[in-house]
């Protein structure tokens, strides 16, 4: 194939892919590396690269907006992202270590774990108090926006929750996705923050999230300019797309579509893991 | 763009404004540099076979980041594509560094100690292979 037809194509699927993971806030990055692996015959390592580059431009756009509106916790992302960096830099070196089809194997895993997730219902839990030692520590305790005025809410189990997150930063740099999955059950189970606080806040830590381990992969020369421009600016536009329609959208038949679809990449992804395919 | 406004003190809101504009200014900036590449890339090897199933790896000039500007300046297509790509990874580092402006200007040293973690890591992983 000519590299033009392959680049409108290539961008065409990830628009698809950032277009649906905005609609079902699922994310679109946890697809991007099946689909250039599966689909389009790219080497892992290449496909890692450019999925982290659109991780970076899709979470930074989305938290233009999310912070001047309130919703993200800044004091919590940044203790957090202590934890996420450190984690990101251990997957990119191990991710250098280990075999692509062991890479597969472990990615098959976290799509199986995504869909699981994306099919329970989310439960808040938000803390009326007492306030919490390391909360008070760190003070990140904070408010968020409601249509009755600012709503206080109290942190708890910050030693789990920071554990958690050096897990997500070692799947986000090994992997190249955001973790988004592990970001949000980390602050929702947790630490017990409000959906809007934990869902804005973990989405304002994979930006930095993945630039740690982009740094890597780039001196490697697993990001590729002509694979990951393409993949980068679809999945953006899809994303800005699919925040723009979320208003009017029916999103439960599009969160069973993409679950479906998860699943199924996760069973190639594990076969192909398995046999030694990619 | 502008800063918070210049007193002794940042308030919260101020500096949740200024990061916002960051974030967006930034992908804005990287998205329209690496899309001009793309269109130069395009023009000059739209026709030739892609090869991205066998690994090899991206030449030098690709992969440090004094190697990618100095090739984009002589507008190597896809060194322009990588240098939008590296500003598009540039943008959480400069959110990180402002945070550490703003964390001083409110003389918050928790969370000074904080930020310098996060920046050193980063520049790290960006500066620490430069060979």
């Amino acid at each position: 194939m000519h590299v033009l037809l392959f680049t409108l194509i290539l961008a065409a699927g990830a628009f698809a892919a950032g277009l649906l993971g905005s609609l079902t806030g699922l994310g679109g990055g946890i697809v991007i590396v099946p689909l250039l692996t599966l689909v389009f015959g790219v080497d892992i390592r290449y496909a890692i690269g450019a999925s982290l580059v659109s991780v970076i431009a899709t979470s930074s756009g989305a938290a233009a907006a999310y912070v001047r509106e309130g919703y993200t916790n800044i004091r919590i992302g940044m203790l957090l992202e202590v934890g996420t960096t450190m984690g990101a830099l251990v997957g990119a070196y191990v991710a250098g270590l280990i075999s692509p089809n062991a890479i597969a194997v472990i990615f098959s895993l976290v799509l199986f774990y995504s869909a699981y997730r994306s099919t329970r219902h989310r439960e808040e839990h938000i803390s009326t108090g007492p306030p919490d030692k390391w909360a008070t520590r760190f003070r990140l305790d904070g408010t968020f926006p409601t249509p009755e005025g600012k709503q206080h809410y109290f942190v708890r189990g910050v030693p789990g929750g920071f554990g958690l997150m050096f897990v997500a930063g070692v799947l986000s740099g090994l992997l190249g996705i955001g973790s988004g999955v592990v970001k949000v059950l980390a602050m929702d189970q947790v630490m017990r923050l409000p959906f809007k606080v934990s869902t804005t806040t973990s989405n304002f830590m994979i930006g930095v999230t993945a630039a740690a381990s982009a740094g890597i992969y780039l001196s490697r020369g697993f990001i590729d300019p002509g694979l990951a421009l393409p993949v980068m600016l679809g999945v953006l536009t899809g994303a800005l797309v699919g925040a723009r329609l979320l208003a009017g959208a029916r999103t439960l038949i599009l969160r069973r579509i993409f679950t479906v679809i998860i699943v199924v990449l996760a069973f190639e992804m594990l076969y192909k893991g398995m046999t030694g395919g990619l | 763009m502008t800063g918070p406004a210049a007193g002794s003190r940042w308030s919260d809101e101020q500096v949740e404004h200024f990061v916002g504009n960051l974030l967006r200014y930034g992908v804005m900036t990287a998205a329209i540099v690496a899309f001009a590449g793309g269109i130069f890339y395009l023009l000059r090897h739209g026709g030739d076979v892609v090869a991205y199933h066998d690994f090899t790896g991206e030449p030098a000039s690709l992969t440090s980041v004094t190697g990618v500007i100095s090739s984009a300046l002589a507008l190597n297509p896809r060194a322009v594509i990588q240098l939008g790509l590296l500003l598009l990874i540039a943008t959480p580092v400069a959110r990180v560094a402002f945070s550490l402006v703003a964390f001083i200007r409110q003389r918050d040293r928790t969370y000074i100690v904080i930020t310098t973690i996060v920046l050193a890591l980063l520049l790290y992983s960006l500066m620490g292979f430069e060979r």
